[in-house]
């Protein structure tokens, strides 16, 4: 069947995977469906999101179980199917291209083209021409990556994996090559799966995130969704969020952050039965105290310890970034300090200055806005 | 003067040269896929022929294909002789120079980015044509320096070729039994003349050598 007429049966269009693999230190166990559309894989090095990707491509074996491309059964433990690489019609970007050195651009299309007038067509559209001749070791990084995705595409693949394509270039030439890769890949009509350690890459290239840890797939969202409100620890601190804390449920509905010393309201919506472990929040997310009343205005009269949300800064260290400043702080007066503990603020320079400044000979004083909670089960 | 061992020590090493090719890659391209364990055994057994004194060799190929030796009496019922005849050499001279085609191969192969080879897998390309085409011209230098090593090392060959063959002259004779023989029936001019020949042809390989090796300098340094 071609592409086009996939295209019109919309609804055939997903990859299903359902795979375990003993790699040594762990089992990948993975299972997740994805329609059109990009579903990034977001996890640290070595958590076997490479792996998944090589297996749905059919480089390497999974130990058990099942993928689907398109209603087409590319592997199934159970029934003896394993489909080679070769005509499971998968697109697979690899982190260095790896073109073929000894190949000119043209053989190198030429190898998913098979056609003499369509490779001419791949190197129009990719912008080629000219470099016809050029041996890969004399191409730019951008070029490089125009002739593997013309190679790739001229295969006309059924789904293209991308395998962390731009961890090796500096931050210029990743936000042009991010721009690039995704307005070539607007006109493909199929599953993407996108692999990356980065979660600003994953964010700002991806529909639909997964996140794995260990093997496994700990939290599965639509990326809004996801750095929003992460389920899971291992989310939570992938999707970058720098406070987080062991919880303790008190009698009264609240919590207690172990890690910070401090109380945290509850969240309000229904979810009384749910035992929340971890709560957490972005750095940038805490809102300075600056008023001038007292704490007992604040509290009605209450001590001090009743204060949910607030956070009486002592100051570690100031670390000055480009535009921004991050405080290391801890809660002042924490008896038992854990690798927790130590909670960051990130706020424009100027606007620390300036709270410096009113605070001058009094304790500076941080709220954390209650919609700005990440509450995590596990 | 009789240039015949001349014209038979290049034959010899010539067509061992051919075998020991595609014996050495065939099995430095099947050692890197094997376990490590199984990998390790192999690549002894392998590189032993590179360790031993080329006599103990000559040894062993005679245990083995000796004209009272079962294999030698089953080789002889297809006319096959290795003992005393001049292809008798091509096996020795093999068996020699095997062990640094398949060393220099196996390296060239084990420093391929297989991710080449899987990326001409997904583009639907067969695995012969990703082994010649890719894999093979990505590994050329390497291989092309194992197999200069190895015609070097086979045109060189005495000790097993001495004990397999011996010394006939117009039959069996190479370059370096000549040598020998002439040295001993005190043929000093008639030695010193073939050690000419032999210096001569070394020196045109080992320059191949440096060619191709300063050229796989420079073309790495390219990249």
């Amino acid at each position: 069947m071609t592409r086009e007429g996939l295209a019109e049966q919309g609804k055939h269009m997903n990859l299903r995977v359902k795979i375990k693999k003993n790699l040594g230190d762990f089992v990948l166990d993975v299972a997740f469906e994805t329609g059109e559309g990009v579903l990034g894989l977001l996890g640290a090095s070595g958590c076997g999101k490479s792996m998944t990707l090589k297996c749905i491509a059919g480089i390497e074996k999974p130990d058990e179980g099942r993928i689907v491309l398109n209603d087409r059964v590319l592997f199934d433990s159970g029934a003896g199917i394993n489909v080679p690489p070769q005509k499971r019609g998968v697109g697979y970007l690899f982190q260095d291209y790896a073109l073929f050195p000894n190949m000119t651009v043209t053989r190198n299309i030429m190898c998913g083209a098979r056609d003499r007038e369509k490779t001419a067509e791949y190197i129009r559209r990719f912008d080629l021409v000219g470099k016809e001749k050029l041996y890969p070791a004399q191409l730019s990084g951008g070029q490089k990556q125009r002739v593997a995705l013309a190679r790739m595409l001229a295969a006309e693949p059924e789904v293209i994996l991308l395998d962390e394509p731009f961890t090796a270039l500096d931050n210029f030439l990743k936000a042009r090559m991010e721009r690039e890769l995704m307005s070539m890949l607007d006109e493909f009509k199929g599953p993407v799966v996108f692999v990356s350690h980065d979660r600003n890459e994953s964010y700002r290239l991806t529909d639909t995130i997964a996140v794995m840890e260990n093997g496994r797939i700990v939290d599965i969202s639509e990326k809004h969704e996801l750095f929003r409100a992460p389920k899971t620890l291992a989310a939570t601190l992938l999707t970058g969020c720098k406070n987080v804390t062991r919880l303790e449920r008190l009698e009264n509905g609240g919590y207690l952050a172990k890690d910070w010393g401090i109380r945290l309201k509850a969240p309000k919506c229904g979810t009384d039965m749910i035992a929340y472990q971890y709560a957490g929040f972005r750095a940038h997310y805490l809102v300075p105290e600056t008023g001038q009343r007292s704490l007992d205005d604040m509290t009605g009269g209450q001590s001090e310890e009743a204060v949910e949300n607030f956070l009486t800064c002592d100051i570690l260290r100031e670390v000055e970034d480009t535009f921004s400043i991050v405080i290391q702080f801890y809660q002042k007066g924490l008896e038992e300090r854990t690798e927790y503990s130590l909670l960051t603020y990130e706020t424009e320079k100027e606007e620390w200055m300036k709270l410096k400044k009113q605070c001058e000979g009094r304790e500076i004083r941080l709220r954390i806005p209650e919609d700005a909670v990440i509450w995590m089960e596990s | 003067m009789d240039w015949y061992p001349l014209w038979n020590s290049l034959r010899i090493a010539g067509i061992s040269c051919v075998i020991v090719f595609f014996t050495g890659i065939f099995f430095a391209y099947y050692a890197a896929k094997l376990p490590r364990a199984v990998k390790g055994i192999l690549d002894v057994v392998l590189t032993l022929p590179m360790v031993l004194p080329p006599t103990v060799c000559g040894y062993c190929l005679l245990l083995l294909f000796g004209r009272k030796r079962p294999l030698g009496v089953f080789l002889l019922r297809f006319g096959i002789k290795f003992v005393m005849t001049w292809y008798g050499g091509i096996l020795a001279a093999a068996v020699v120079a095997f062990p640094l085609m398949y060393r220099t191969a196996r390296g060239a192969f084990e420093s391929f980015d297989e991710n080449l080879s899987h990326a001409g897998k997904t583009l639907g390309l067969s695995n012969t044509y990703i082994f010649w085409k890719i894999r093979m011209p990505a590994c050329k230098q390497g291989i092309l320096a194992g197999t200069v090593l190895a015609f070097a090392r086979a045109l060189g060959e005495y000790g097993a070729t001495s004990m397999l063959i011996g010394y006939t002259p117009g039959k069996t004779a190479t370059i370096s039994t000549t040598v020998y023989q002439l040295w001993r029936t005190n043929d000093e001019s008639g030695a010193f003349t073939w050690v000419l020949v032999n210096l001569a042809i070394s020196t045109v390989v080992l320059l191949a050598v440096n060619m191709l090796e300063s050229r796989q300098k420079n073309s790495s340094g390219r990249r």
